[in-house]
């Protein structure tokens, strides 16, 4: 049903030095005295289509509540609802979901904390906030999701809001997402009409409302607490924690924000059991998930697999394999453009999920996968990214307003090689500065992608200082060239004049 | 308006809590520990992490944190290090946790500040020669002692330039230099009530400004001079003028408004060069308003600075000897027996003055002190008898205890600016409910106007019912507060407005005088009424009707030309050459309050002392010896010839006037005597509108009138006539 086409497609041998290691070890075993063998080392990928929880993914069949229906949607949703908080928040615990978004933190834990003991007595409403303000430069899932599965997403609402006690769901949706707003507005509006939300929300007994909000575009707006401000009508800056949402939240009351698709994947763990769920991918990770693969891949695609599929299976089997080979591959950014770019031999290594990807010195995210070959100007790339962060900066905290723009400046001059070979550090050096200090992480956001282009290919930018300094002559901290600088006075050692003073010409009459 | 759209959204959603801020918790009292540097300290609950390291004696550097302003936690310079948290935490916003460790002296720290130093100055115009922060600049301080010793910033693409603003005659701007720490938004937004000055844009073209091309109309808006830490924002008046090491800093209080502001006169040789605030708590906490701030220039304009006899329809200048003798001899001519001598006593009579005149007064034999003030020649309505009928019984400080106030006949705004702030800051964090009767005014807080005239307040005060709005409020306040103004008891319906809140209060007497709360208050705006009550300094009825021969203008420039009788002798005897000395046969050159060591009693009773902070121009003498010196001519000399006596003389007449600082409350019964004199009134209240007593902020009496700052701030604010856009477009282009 799904994605036939990639599914049939040939597998290359990947499994194939595991197998064989896997038996090595199985034939040690039966060496020794011990009586207990390894699990068989499991492989993971190759999701079945019975297992796929966004079946509408590509929008091929109807998006409206009938044939969300016919696939499944707001079936027996009146039991799960009289199950309870408890039951729901310990089924999502079971299932070990964790955050889509990007942190990944485990989704049953945070919607627990909106259920302290003694949160009866709190007058106050409580909120879910759907962030499905999806900006992230290479991630497209939760657009696909609202688009095609716009009941998941409206359904997650009112099972992740029963979860945490919530009385209303507001869905921030990004401003540039026009059919997806029409869709998730329809679905709402359909939902409303058939009782399944609203007043006795599907004959339970228990009331909750979902609201569509869409935003201006901000970037900065997908940041949870900025986002509860854009909500508020005020401008969209991140605001100090704590208190947290689930304390303060949305107008002063307990918030908790979630992405689209850990709300959207609710109902179906709820439905089909959280050991259902746990099954797919390693400990820890669990879960299906959805991959956005573009860039300089064959067929760059959106497509749910199982969690802790290796990253060359996903490009293989689902995207027809690396424009001109896996050869031709530079590097991959793996979770959307506020990770570090990690070089083709760890992409041979990796497996997509958040450990895996941690211990690469790189980051899930939102399982963007930005594929770029051999034809890919790296450091011009991340430039753009870091013109990206200053662009989208609020500027309320002074490292990332101040460090953004900064280093931006120095990544420009990088791209073209004007720059002073002590700056690379300078540079690194500004991305520690600027990492950690800041409100949101935004900050490190646009550190991350910098340090990754200095760790894995520093060489590269190394050249091209190189190039530049034969053909213009050396030049200074800051870009200006020495054959510029007026050569009547010292230059002094923090612009780089120790670096390549000649003491025999200056003494030279 | 947003702020507006999230309160009705909040009131709808969050029930009981009537907060009008959205991020609100409650307050928490118990105590916790916590280790800061190894060190031990206990603060309670809820406190900033930086204020527990302030306690533990680690000076935390910081530029957008102020603990008067609502947390902002976007300059990061209060990094610190707390053990098990990864990152550093930014001290301000953090709340001490118990048991936790914090450290604020580790090479992280050290690091995460140098780091975000060099951040600030990389856009920094680093133009300190030419900037008037220059020696009272956080930056300037914080970077010698946390920043790095050389700068790494040569980017050729230049550094950031920022339009500068103009917000009025003012504040200057200089918005290159603006470091973002948003403390003036804050303050705008919290405390003077303009919503319109926030940032646009975003990311480094993140801008302070309003958000229309507009002046920043506030009375409060010098304050965010002071609080800028930077040179984004500096005095116009003050601009290149001085620098700060140069002036010697005299601490005094302010008499431009009845609360005796605390401030600090800057001087330089004979020169007032600024006046600043002062922290004071009880009064002020840390803001003043444009007019005790800026109103300085004026004592350099219109100054009587030797004395003056008319001759003819002139006034010559004259020798202090002559001018007594001319006094002598007018005195005797005019042939004034009894309380034909008539004593007139204006708003910047000092305390010692006006103890003097009034034994002088006396010691020829009348009863006749008088005010300037509307009905200052009659005995005032509320008996000065009992202290708690004129005073401000509740205290400054204690005013934001209250949850609903009633306001009559009284614009706190321009009568008490300090005091509205508290107001505003009530409006905002507890959710006091405010009405008023009067006049209507742009306030910085939403009320609900009940009336305009007398009969209204009779009316509201007596009705039983009420079930909704603010009546409803009023009913079950458990510390209502009505705050008399002083232009009510300025009017003949004054004695029936005191009868009907007297009434009012007495009969809930037990909500409106308890132990620990009044909530009886009446409103002065002139700073020397307290003290001509408390001393006495009022007619007799009979002497009241008397028609003066004599009449000697004690700083009385308020005063009606009618009541001084065309063939009356008058002296008048001030520092300014305003209104008062057009009356005058001789003039008599003064001390204005910066040049003078006074007593000043505030609307709450609370005598301060104001301090010498330059000498007085030319001939002018301190008032209260120009007093004794003429009881000596007129051959009446008074008993006291330092200010030692006549401070004596002055705790006999009352003790609370020399019990400096200190606030004496009166009890419950006392002040229950009072409102039954009030209440036992025989008027009956007119329909007839209460009118504002001050209708331009910026010109209210004969310092304000004669500065030129307050007269382009009434131009600009009162009249809005303001020609915008006037930023010097040269200056501008020499900073980028």
């Amino acid at each position: 049903m799904i994605r036939s086409r990639a599914i049939t497609r040939s597998l290359p041998s990947l499994s194939l030095p595991k197998a064989s290691s896997s038996r090595s070890r199985i034939v040690n075993q039966s060496r020794s005295l011990a009586t207990v063998s390894d699990p068989p080392v499991r492989h993971y990928g190759g999701l079945k289509d019975q297992d796929r929880i966004f079946t509408n993914l590509y929008l091929k069949h109807d998006h409206g509540l009938k044939g969300a229906q016919s696939r499944g949607d707001w079936h027996k949703t009146k039991e799960i609802i009289l199950k309870g908080d408890s039951w729901i928040i310990q089924t999502i615990k079971d299932s070990g979901l964790r955050g889509r978004g990007g942190a990944g933190f485990p989704s049953g834990l945070k919607w627990s904390f909106m259920n302290k003991p003694g949160w009866e007595k709190d007058p106050r409403p409580r909120y879910l906030v759907v962030n499905a303000d999806e900006g992230e430069p290479g991630t497209c899932k939760d657009r696909e999701i609202m688009r095609g599965d716009p009941h998941k997403l409206v359904e997650g609402c009112l099972v992740a809001g029963r979860g945490m006690n919530a009385n209303a769901a507001y869905i921030y949706i990004r401003g540039e997402f026009y059919q997806e707003a029409s869709h998730v507005q329809q679905a709402i509006d359909e939902a409303y009409k058939a009782g399944l939300i609203g007043k006795n929300a599907c004959g339970s007994g228990y009331d909750f409302d979902v609201y569509l909000h869409r935003g201006a575009g901000a970037y900065i707006c997908g940041e949870e607490t900025a986002l509860i401000e854009s909500i508020e009508g005020k401008q969209g800056k991140p605001r100090l924690k704590p208190p947290f949402p689930a304390d303060v939240g949305l107008f002063g009351c307990p918030t908790t924000v979630a992405n689209v698709e850990t709300v959207a994947v609710a109902p179906t763990i709820a439905r089909r059991g959280g050991a259902w769920f746990a099954g797919f991918g390693r400990e820890r990770n669990s879960g299906t998930k959805v991959y956005c693969i573009s860039g300089h891949v064959n067929n760059p695609c959106v497509v749910e697999e199982e969690m802790s599929i290796p990253l060359q299976e996903l490009i293989e089997k689902h995207c027809g394999g690396i424009r001109g080979g896996w050869q031709n591959l530079k590097g991959i950014i793996p979770g959307g453009c506020s990770v570090p770019v990690i070089p083709r031999s760890d992409c041979e290594k990796v497996l997509m999920d958040y450990d895996s990807l941690k211990d690469a010195q790189t980051s899930l995210g939102t399982g963007a996968v930005i594929v770029m070959d051999q034809t890919t100007d790296m450091i011009s790339a991340i430039a753009r990214f870091s013109k990206f962060y200053k662009h989208e900066s609020c500027g309320q905290c002074t490292p990332c307003r101040e460090g953004t723009t900064w280093m931006m400046n120095m990544m420009d001059r990088m791209v073209e090689g004007r720059a002073q070979e002590r700056e690379i550090d300078m540079l690194l050096e500004l991305t520690k500065q600027v990492e950690g200090h800041t409100i949101c992480a935004l900050g490190d956001a646009a550190a991350w992608p910098i340090q990754g282009l200095m760790r894995h290919f520093r060489p590269e930018v190394e050249a091209r200082l190189a190039a530049f300094h034969a053909k213009n002559g050396q030049t200074l901290f800051g870009g200006s060239l020495l054959s510029e600088a007026d050569t009547r006075y010292a230059i002094p050692d923090n612009l780089g004049g120790d670096a390549h003073r000649n003491v025999g010409q200056i003494s030279a009459p | 308006m947003l702020r507006r759209i999230a309160q009705k959204n909040l009131a709808r959603v969050a029930g009981p809590s009537r907060a009008r801020l959205l991020s609100t918790t409650a307050p928490r009292q118990a105590d916790i520990t916590l280790t800061i540097d190894g060190k031990e300290v206990s603060v309670p609950q809820g406190t900033a992490l930086i204020q527990a390291c302030e306690k533990a004696g680690a000076a935390v550097p910081r530029f957008c944190y102020h603990d008067r302003l609502a947390i902002a936690g976007n300059c990061r310079m209060c990094l610190v290090e707390v053990e098990r948290s990864p990152k550093p935490v930014a001290s301000c916003a953090m709340p001490a946790m118990p048991g936790s460790k914090v450290f604020t002296n580790t090479p992280l720290v050290h690091k995460a500040r140098e780091g975000v130093m060099e951040f600030l100055l990389a856009n920094h115009p680093l133009d300190c020669p030419i900037c008037d922060q220059g020696g009272e600049c956080d930056l300037q301080d914080q970077s010698m002692r946390y920043g790095s010793d050389r700068t790494r910033f040569h980017e050729i693409t230049g550094k950031r330039a920022v339009e500068n603003k103009d917000l009025g005659p003012i504040v200057k701007t200089s918005m290159n230099r603006c470091i973002q720490c948003t403390r003036c938004v804050r303050f705008a937004n919290d405390v003077a009530g303009v919503e319109d000055l926030g940032t646009t844009g975003r990311g480094n073209d993140l801008q302070i400004g309003m958000y229309i091309e507009k002046t920043m109309d506030s009375e409060m808006s010098g304050n965010i001079i002071d609080l800028c830490p930077v040179g984004a924002l500096t005095s116009k008046p003050y601009a290149f003028q001085a620098r700060p090491w140069e002036l010697k800093k005299t601490e005094s209080v302010d008499v431009l408004d009845a609360l005796g502001s605390n401030i600090r006169v800057d001087s330089r040789g004979v020169q007032v060069m600024r006046v600043q605030p002062k922290i004071n708590d009880e009064i002020n906490e840390e803001w003043i308003s444009d007019k005790t701030r800026y109103a300085y220039d004026g004592l350099k304009y219109q100054r009587l600075t030797t004395p003056l006899v008319r001759e003819g329809n002139r006034f010559v200048p004259a020798s202090w000897e002559t001018a007594m003798e001319t006094i002598r001899h007018g005195y005797l001519n005019s042939g004034a027996r009894g309380d034909e001598v008539r004593a007139v006593a204006g708003a910047l009579a000092d305390t010692e003055a006006l103890v003097a005149l009034k034994d002088l007064t006396n010691k020829l034999g009348s009863e006749n002190t008088t005010l300037d003030s509307r009905l200052g020649d009659q005995p005032p309505v509320q008996s000065v008898d009992i202290r708690s009928n004129y005073l401000f019984n509740t205290s400054i400080e204690n005013v934001e205890d209250a949850d609903a106030i009633l306001l009559i006949g009284t614009n706190p705004r321009h009568e008490a600016a300090i005091l509205n702030s508290r107001f505003r800051k009530q409006y905002l964090h507890r959710g006091t409910e405010f009405a008023v009767v009067g006049e209507k005014f742009d306030s910085t807080f939403e009320y609900e106007h009940l009336g305009t005239s007398p009969k209204d307040v009779e009316a509201f005060l007596s009705a039983k019912g009420g079930d909704k709005g603010f009546a409803k409020i009023w009913k079950e306040a458990k510390k209502p507060l009505v705050i008399v103004g002083s232009a009510v008891t300025e009017t003949k319906d004054g004695a029936a407005v005191l009868k009907a809140v007297g009434k009012h209060v007495l009969d809930n007497g037990n909500r409106f005088l308890t132990p620990e709360w009044n909530g009886f208050s009446v409103l002065q705006r002139a700073a020397s009424r307290a003290a001509a009550y408390d001393i006495g300094f009022t007619p007799s009825s009979s002497a009241s009707s008397t028609k003066p021969k004599f009449v000697y203008l004690l700083n009385a420039d308020d005063v009606d030309p009618s009541s001084i009788p065309e063939d009356a002798f008058v002296v008048y005897q001030g520092h300014h050459g305003d209104h008062g000395a057009q009356f005058a046969d001789v003039c008599l050159p003064a001390a204005a309050y910066t040049e003078k060591s006074a007593t000043w009693v505030n609307t709450e009773g609370r005598s301060q002392m104001g301090r010498t902070a330059v000498p007085p121009p030319g001939a002018s003498r301190e008032d209260w010896k120009i007093i004794r010196a003429l009881s000596e001519v007129i051959g009446q000399p008074l008993p006291y010839d330092d200010t030692l006596q006549l401070r004596q003389r002055m705790y006999d007449i009352s003790p609370t006037l020399v019990r400096y600082d200190a606030l004496e409350k009166p009890s419950p019964e006392v002040v229950k005597t009072g409102l039954t004199f009030l209440s036992s009134a025989k008027q009956t209240a007119s329909s007839e509108p209460f009118k504002k007593p001050i209708t331009d902020f910026y010109r209210t009496d004969p310092i304000s009138r004669a500065s030129v700052t307050m007269a382009d701030c009434s131009k600009a604010f009162t009249k809005k006539d303001y020609p915008l856009g006037n930023v010097d477009e040269k200056a501008q282009a020499s900073y980028a």
